[in-house]
């Protein structure tokens, strides 16, 4: 039983997509506001649930494992999944195929999970798959839209080559070592030729989920073209999960390759940095804007990584968790806008504060968070992820992130500059209120404000990341 | 808690008061309140601070506190304060007050910008009481954006393109100061942030040397200091009135007092070898800003220019590194920034009734609104070094420490400064004499009302400050004579580890 229970997480998410099978045949989701508003609360029984104690341990030979910190991740994610839901509520209200959203969402989630408690390279594997494919049919979403199927077949397309490339990785890696489970890999894994090009292969399948650059060019135009529910899921979500799955596989799996992989990761987080950000430099459309954002807060997040220490898995930790409020607090407003001005261009953000005051407000604290500045919490996130970073004496990395602390602040002030400071252009309308998007808008807000003053969180995460 | 506490937690509680309240008269007067109390709050503290000091008490850093914040990385929120943060903190509760009261006739976005303001404060507060340096970064942080935003929102002129300059470089002044501090975090072995457990390192000389250039350029953009002047003069001219009297006045003295505090102190032996090079910014932002103020005709840009040189004595006194100069840079910051409010404050009045800053568009001011044309004299007056107000004492203050350092380069860099006071008195002069004395050019300006009761109390309080340093100096010096001699002796004692 108990081990049965180390798949609490998986076995909910289960539970609710068999839930969904059943309300389509029932035609439950033709009533709206039922439909949605049961959903949501099945989400949050979901989210809670997560905290109720949990066994740790492994099972299947290995295969599955679960440690508190593995948890504590899928707790950031229910909690995720959860606000994205609220915040899409408008969109899902209008949208036809609802219980479609849902079910995709959902079995995305379920190949995170499984490729979080991965403990051999096959199911890690597995599990990539398994929550990229639904986000390709997510993204291809807008049936009448041009660019949403553009997008879907471009994530679709670049993904089976991206994990093609890895799976070559992992095929040499099994020449390498012989053995796929994450111990055996760690216990005969030695520097030289094979395993370094096994490295090289995994790694840039996994950099292209994460959007670091040179594997960034699907970005840009796959979030542009999905639906801003689906924006929002690819850039908190699943990039979030396998930021958090990179931490295994550099720190344990690949740990004996410190020295290589070191530099690597500095220059992609240079890269990732400095192109995101100046890519976003000139972006009028939201969600291409926040798609460069999200390249470069990527490259923020690997100065952390490259400090290769308990102290930096913990700032990656915390940082993914404010992102991620930070990231759906945005999206939400884009959101809002989207649905009563149809547009998504970031110039409709003009003098939003005047006709908007509250989500202009909103806004700005996202974008403080995303860029930094105190006393938002991703002022924390991203100063721990620098001090993380001095850990391995990479002076130069430090010195571009410096820069590009700059070059980011620019990009979001712009933004800020747009709703305060400039008159609009045609007035806007008051936005379009709804409870449930209220409800998610605040709850990232207060979380936003208060994390940084609340140690604990800093703490457990340390704790969990010791052990 | 302690009463160093309720230094920030007086303005918490105003701006909640001012988010709750509607009226707009009432969200001004919680401002006042607020602000007021904050004054006596700093004067308790002062007398507090006094009498513990008599009672022959030797800390280094008295009302200290510390809670946990982040424990991991110890990061821990602790407070205390010597005399030089005490002084800084008495100028900025006065400076807020004052530019609380000047904003009085604000109409537009009233709850914002008095909010702004009062986070503002808030910054400076944490920033001066703090001993932790990440703390000390939070706030230093903090002041970033609503100076942004009050540029921005509230601005004349070119506001777009100076707030979001402003904006940047203190930004990237920032990056400079984190990299740094992280730097000294690593020195003490990831073990404190705290400024008295790093100042007891022994920093190797090559870390040293590579986390002073980080700190004191870092620090030295927030104080505008050459080349990394230029967010100032248009960051200035755009602003609002307060906001210009919080920029110049406080916001400036941030950068030097982490200057001070930080850089020069924590990190001595790189002072020794390498402040030279601060010395000769300093001396050429000195000469600059006084010829470049000799070229402007608007009065707010002559401001800015003339701070720019003003800031310059400063960090000479701070990069001289003896006790007398350091002294005298302690006693500037707080004189320039009180008397740059003041200036700010007088030509902000001027603005609203004349709307024009132009030297050559103005004339007879001291005839027809006779307050504040004295207001504008005196801080010119003390501007230019007139003995009796606190611009003399410090500067004075100033030279003499810095001709205590011997050799060529010491002494020119002294005598060029020096040189700068006859520029001042020029441009000075010049101003005063087009545009308060002279005849009344503009027939419009016949019907000019005198200052307001807010603008009165506002002017009489910062001309009581200025005052009171240039007439009894020996008490302000009192104040910060054991920490400029704790902060000498670190300077010279330390033991060279390569």
């Amino acid at each position: 039983m108990d081990n049965v229970l180390l798949f609490r997480f998986e076995i909910i998410i289960a539970v609710l997509i068999l839930a969904l099978l059943i309300m389509s045949l029932r035609d439950f989701n033709t009533k709206v506001t039922a439909f949605l508003g049961t959903m949501n609360v099945l989400l949050l029984v979901n989210f809670i649930v997560g905290w109720l104690p949990m066994y740790t341990g492994s099972y299947f030979s290995g295969f599955f494992r679960t440690t508190d910190l593995i948890v504590f991740e899928k707790n950031i994610l229910n909690l995720g999944i959860l606000l994205i839901s609220l915040t899409s509520y408008q969109w899902l209200k209008q949208s036809e195929h609802r219980l479609e959203f849902y079910f995709l969402m959902l079995s995305s989630i379920m190949g995170v999970f499984v490729m979080l408690s991965s403990g051999h390279i096959l199911m890690l594997y597995l599990g990539i798959e398994m929550s990229t494919i639904p986000i390709a049919a997510l993204s291809n979403f807008n049936l009448d839209e041009k660019r949403s199927s553009e997008a879907g077949l471009k994530l679709i397309l670049l993904s089976a080559f991206s994990t093609g490339i890895m799976l070559f990785g992992i095929s040499l890696l099994y020449g390498a070592v012989g053995n796929l489970s994450f111990q055996s890999v760690i216990a005969n894994l030695h520097p030289n030729m094979l395993t370094i090009f096994a490295f090289t292969f995994i790694m840039a399948g996994v950099a292209f989920k994460m959007s670091i650059v040179p594997f960034h060019l699907w970005t840009a135009d796959v979030y542009e073209g999905s639906p801003i529910a689906v924006t929002n899921f690819l850039s908190v979500i699943s990039k979030g999960s396998v930021v958090f799955v990179f931490l295994t596989i550099l720190y344990s799996l690949f740990g004996g390759l410190k020295e290589e992989w070191l530099y690597a990761i500095c220059i992609l987080s240079i890269l990732s940095m400095t192109v995101g950000n100046l890519f976003a430099l000139r972006q009028q459309n939201a969600k291409r804007f926040l798609a460069f954002s999200s390249i470069s807060q990527v490259g923020f997040v690997l100065v952390g990584v490259a400090g290769a220490s308990v102290m930096g898995s913990t700032a990656v930790v915390y940082f993914i968790l404010i992102y991620l409020l930070s990231n759906i607090a945005a999206f939400g407003v884009i959101g809002a806008m989207a649905d009563t001005t149809g547009s998504e261009s970031l110039q409709s953000f003009k003098g939003l504060y005047k006709s908007n005051p509250f989500y202009a407000l909103f806004m700005v604290v996202a974008l403080f968070s995303l860029a930094g500045i105190p006393p938002i919490a991703g002022f924390f996130g991203k100063l721990f992820l620098l001090t993380a970073g001095l850990n391995s004496k990479l002076y130069i990395l430090l010195g571009f992130a410096g820069v590009n602390l700059v070059l980011s602040l620019y990009n979001y002030l712009r933004v800020v500059k747009y709703m305060f400071i400039d008159e609009a252009v045609e007035t806007i309308p008051p936005l379009k209120r709804n409870k449930q998007l209220t409800i998610a808008l605040v709850t990232c807000i207060i979380g936003l404000l208060i994390i940084g003053f609340i140690p604990a969180i800093y703490q457990y995460i340390d704790q969990v990341c010791r052990m | 808690m302690d009463i160093l506490q309720l230094l920030i937690i007086l303005p918490i509680i105003t701006i909640f008061g001012m988010i709750v309240a509607k009226k707009e008269l009432l969200i001004k007067s919680i401002a006042l309140a607020g602000s007021s109390l904050q004054l006596i709050l700093s004067i308790i503290i002062t007398v507090l601070y006094v009498q513990i000091r008599q009672a022959g008490v030797t800390d280094q850093f008295l009302f200290q506190s510390s809670y946990i914040w982040f424990e991991p990385l110890k990061i821990y929120f602790s407070s205390g304060i010597d005399g030089i943060s005490l002084v800084m903190i008495l100028m900025t509760a006065l400076v807020v007050l004052a530019g609380v009261l000047v904003s009085w006739k604000i109409n537009k976005q009233v709850k914002e910008f008095f909010f702004l303001l009062i986070v503002l404060s808030l910054s400076a507060y944490g920033f001066f009481m703090t001993t932790n340096l990440f703390v000390m970064f939070f706030f230093l942080e903090l002041a970033v954006i609503p100076k942004f935003l009050l540029i921005g929102m509230w601005g004349s002129g070119q506001k777009k393109y100076s707030s979001m300059k402003l904006a940047l470089m203190l930004m990237a002044g920032s990056a400079l100061v984190f990299l740094g501090m992280i730097g000294l975090f690593y020195a003490s072995g990831m073990q404190s942030w705290d400024i008295q457990d790093i100042a007891k390192l022994n920093i190797p000389i090559a870390t040293q040397r590579v986390l002073y250039l980080l700190l004191f350029t870092g620090f030295g953009i927030f104080t505008a200091m050459f080349p990394f002047h230029t967010w100032a003069p248009d960051g200035h001219s755009s602003a609002p009135t307060a906001a210009s009297m919080f920029l110049a006045g406080i916001s400036m003295k941030l950068g030097a007092y982490g200057c001070l505090r930080v850089a020069t102190y924590l990190l001595p032996d790189a002072a020794q070898e390498l402040s030279w090079i601060f010395i000769i910014l300093a001396s050429i932002a000195i000469i600059y800003g006084a010829f470049a103020t000799m070229m402007q005709k608007d009065l707010k840009y002559m401001n800015a220019y003339s701070s720019v040189s003003h800031v310059g004595f400063i960090i000479l006194g701070i990069a001289m590194l003896t006790k007398i100069a350091i002294t005298g840079a302690v006693m500037q910051m707080v004189s320039h920034g009180l008397m740059t409010a003041l200036f700010f404050a007088a030509i902000g009045m001027i603005y609203d009734r004349t709307h024009t800053r132009q030297v050559n568009e103005l004339g007879g001011m001291l005839k027809q609104i006779p307050f504040i044309g004295s207001a504008f004299i005196i801080s010119g007056l003390t501007s230019l070094g007139l003995p009796g107000f606190s611009g003399f004492v410090s500067e004075m203050t100033i030279f003499i420490g810095s001709w205590e350092r011997t050799g060529i380069f010491y002494r020119s860099a002294t005598i060029l400064a020096a040189a700068s006071i006859v520029v001042t008195a020029v441009y000075i002069l010049r101003a005063i004499g087009f545009a308060i004395w002279g005849s009344v050019t503009n027939k419009d300006f016949l019907k000019l009302k005198d200052a307001t009761w807010s603008e009165r109390t506002a002017t009489v309080l910062l001309v009581a400050g200025i005052l009171l340093i240039g007439l009894a100096p020996f008490l302000f010096v009192h104040l910060i004579d054991m920490d400029t001699t704790t902060i000498y002796h670190k300077l010279i004692s330390n033991v060279i580890v390569h």
